[in-house]
């Protein structure tokens, strides 16, 4: 069990529902923003997915770790550090975000601060973050750094999740491979993505440790992290994290997600009011202070939405239509 | 001591790795096998932990060596041969060529492609990616058609700060000879004149130009001077050295080993018609391989690529011989 009375392990626990707080607040107003034609393109969200998210971004370290995340991956990439200007100004395509409107949504990153901007095509980031590690490694400068990459269900049947981790193994490189598998790849099933009985067993193949997590429990979700990442930083090479969630929103806000069974909305838990009961429950944290912190969070997020709002988009007339760099 | 064009890429590769500790290679077999071509003989045992073999997974291999370059390394990625790097095109063309342009953040990276056809090889280790890589935007690939070329744009383009796909020809590896490494090298992005001559221009690279000077020697005997470009590079494209060429003889054949479809000789005809129609003699040709896989038969391979003979069968349309 996680050591709850160590007051690192409790700042942790602080830090990642913060990140899911925020991540929730945030998300829910990409929503209203979308549904008033206000964003640039698409909106993709991660609802249901904030505890196992915010727990990997929690246990990596800005300024030494690497961290990729994907599609769903707000609560980490808040819990990382990540600017909430930078995915309001990227959402809204302004000149002054990381991506300058020449790229949007969760599309966006700053490489050289450790977090690469993903690509559309699943998978490919696992063998470039395992390519980063590399490169210190070779240097002497690795020292205990790790790296993590997030993938969906659905990534994992791409050739280049099997090459990347097949790779990392080979090179026993400190990579957290996360899976969240949220039932639901799009619209496709998990019954019309793999056969196996659960994505864990395939760490067996890999060479690699697995762990397996019900991704809606956030203290457990803290838990398996932070063994992952000691065991990536002990020199314990790739880590494979299998946590199972729903889904709790279409692919995009497009979608409307019919296609699941509403047995399946029933039956299912947010990890959202889990972690809340757990907080309250273990007295980490009081109903004043999760007020507070929902409060905070609201005006943040109302901060980052109205500070990007009033900044430019790109003028087509200026911008720099070079592919290449001098 | 001649240096033969295999031993011109070890060479650069080698002095690479002792200049630069910045610079590794990555790529099947490269490491104690030394590379199916031994391109990389011996360097593992001289720089030990920079010359690193890799499993079969050339999209992974593509993306390690992105994330490597990113993190400020300049990795050099040997795909065992140029058909192969199909797999890993995600990653070349999505990943390493829009980086730039998508983040701010350049990715210095050389990608070695062994090119182009040789008897008995069919259809898939003999292909030539230039077209399909240079149609991306992101991408310098050049084409190095000679010994000194093969050295001095390979050291070139591993310093550079921008993804290079390095497509070197395969056939020229071990008969290419050449005295000595020149240093004083032209640089990536012009192109050369090969062997000068009024009556028309041949725009090529990489093997076809050793075809192309053949063809032009056959013509010289019946008094034609065919005058021959070699681009060196493909991307970025030396189009003030084609134009000029171009208005000395006001004939142009484009001339290339990859398929017919589109292209880079595609792309010099286009070019030469759209900004230097009013040099035009004649409409330009172009001649490129047939419009089918790569054959395995000797006798079907050397009928597939352009050969001196059918340059001159088509130079002397051009020249409405």
């Amino acid at each position: 069990m996680l050591q709850t009375d160590d007051a690192e392990s409790l700042a942790q626990i602080h830090h990642g529902f913060r990140s899911m707080v925020t991540s929730r607040t945030l998300e829910n107003k990409l929503s209203s923003l979308y549904k008033a034609g206000k964003i640039v393109g698409g909106v993709y969200l991660g609802k249901g997915q904030e505890a196992i998210s915010a727990a990997l971004g929690t246990v990596l370290e800005r300024g030494k770790d690497v961290y990729a995340p994907l599609i769903r991956d707000q609560a980490g990439r808040t819990a990382f550090g990540e600017d909430l200007l930078d995915v309001t100004r990227t959402y809204l395509g302004k000149v002054t975000g990381p991506m300058r409107g020449r790229d949007g949504n969760i599309h966006r990153g700053r490489p050289t601060e450790g977090m690469p901007a993903m690509i559309s095509h699943l998978g490919a980031s696992l063998s470039y973050i395992s390519g980063m590690l590399f490169a210190r490694r070779m240097r002497g400068e690795l020292h205990d750094a790790i790296g993590a990459a997030t993938f969906g269900d659905g990534a994992t049947s791409t050739g280049a999740f099997h090459e990347g981790l097949n790779l990392a193994a080979v090179e026993k490189l400190p990579v957290i491979t996360l899976v969240v598998n949220n039932r639901f790849a799009y619209s496709t099933p998990n019954d019309r993505q793999f056969a196996c009985e659960n994505l864990v067993s395939r760490a067996e193949g890999y060479g690699v440790r697995g762990h397996h997590v019900d991704g809606t429990d956030f203290l457990k979700c803290m838990e398996t992290m932070n063994i992952a990442a000691k065991a990536a930083r002990a020199g314990e090479g790739p880590q494979l994290v299998v946590a199972d969630v729903l889904r709790l929103c279409g692919h995009g806000e497009h979608d409307d997600a019919k296609y699941v069974p509403k047995n399946l909305w029933d039956e299912s838990r947010d990890c959202m009011d889990v972690a809340e009961q757990q907080l309250l429950e273990k007295g980490f944290l009081t109903p004043d202070e999760i007020a507070a912190m929902k409060e905070d969070a609201r005006l943040k997020v109302q901060k980052a939405v109205a500070v990007a709002q009033r900044e430019p988009t790109p003028d087509p007339y200026q911008d720099d239509w070079s592919a290449l760099g001098s | 001591m001649s240096l033969t064009y295999i031993e011109a890429i070890h060479q650069a590769q080698k002095e690479l790795l002792a200049e630069s500790p910045d610079v590794f290679i990555y790529g099947q077999d490269v490491g104690q096998f030394g590379g199916a071509f031994k391109a990389t003989r011996g360097l593992s045992d001289e720089f030990p932990g920079r010359v690193v073999d890799s499993p079969i997974s050339e999209d992974a291999m593509a993306g390690m060596v992105i994330g490597a370059a990113v993190e400020g390394a300049r990795p050099i990625l040997e795909m065992q041969f140029a058909d192969f790097s199909s797999v890993a095109f995600n990653q070349i063309v999505n990943q390493a060529a829009t980086h730039y342009y998508r983040t701010g953040v350049q990715v210095p990276l050389t990608v070695r492609l062994p090119s182009g056809g040789t008897p008995g090889s069919g259809p898939f280790h003999s292909q030539n990616m230039e077209s399909l890589y240079a149609h991306y935007p992101g991408l310098i690939v050049v084409t190095p058609a000679t010994v000194a070329d093969a050295y001095g744009m390979l050291k070139e383009a591993v310093m550079m700060d921008n993804p290079v796909m390095f497509c070197e020809h395969k056939f020229l590896y071990n008969w290419l000879r050449a005295e000595e490494l020149k240093k004083n090298a032209l640089p990536i992005g012009q192109a050369r004149i090969v062997r000068s001559g009024k009556h028309a221009t041949v725009v090529t690279y990489s093997a076809m130009v050793h075809e192309a000077v053949k063809a032009a020697e056959m013509l010289s005997n019946d008094g034609w001077e065919i005058e021959v470009v070699d681009l060196r590079s493909v991307k970025p494209i030396d189009l003030d050295t084609i134009m000029a060429s171009v208005s000395r003889t006001g004939r142009l054949l484009a001339l290339g080993e990859s398929y017919p479809w589109g292209g880079v000789t595609a792309e010099v005809v286009s070019r030469v018609v759209a900004e230097g129609f009013h040099l035009l003699d004649a409409a330009p040709m172009r001649l490129n391989s047939k419009d089918t896989p790569v054959p395995y038969h000797p006798d079907l391979w050397a009928a597939h690529r352009p050969t001196p003979e059918s340059i001159v069968v088509s130079l002397k349309h051009l020249l409405r011989l």
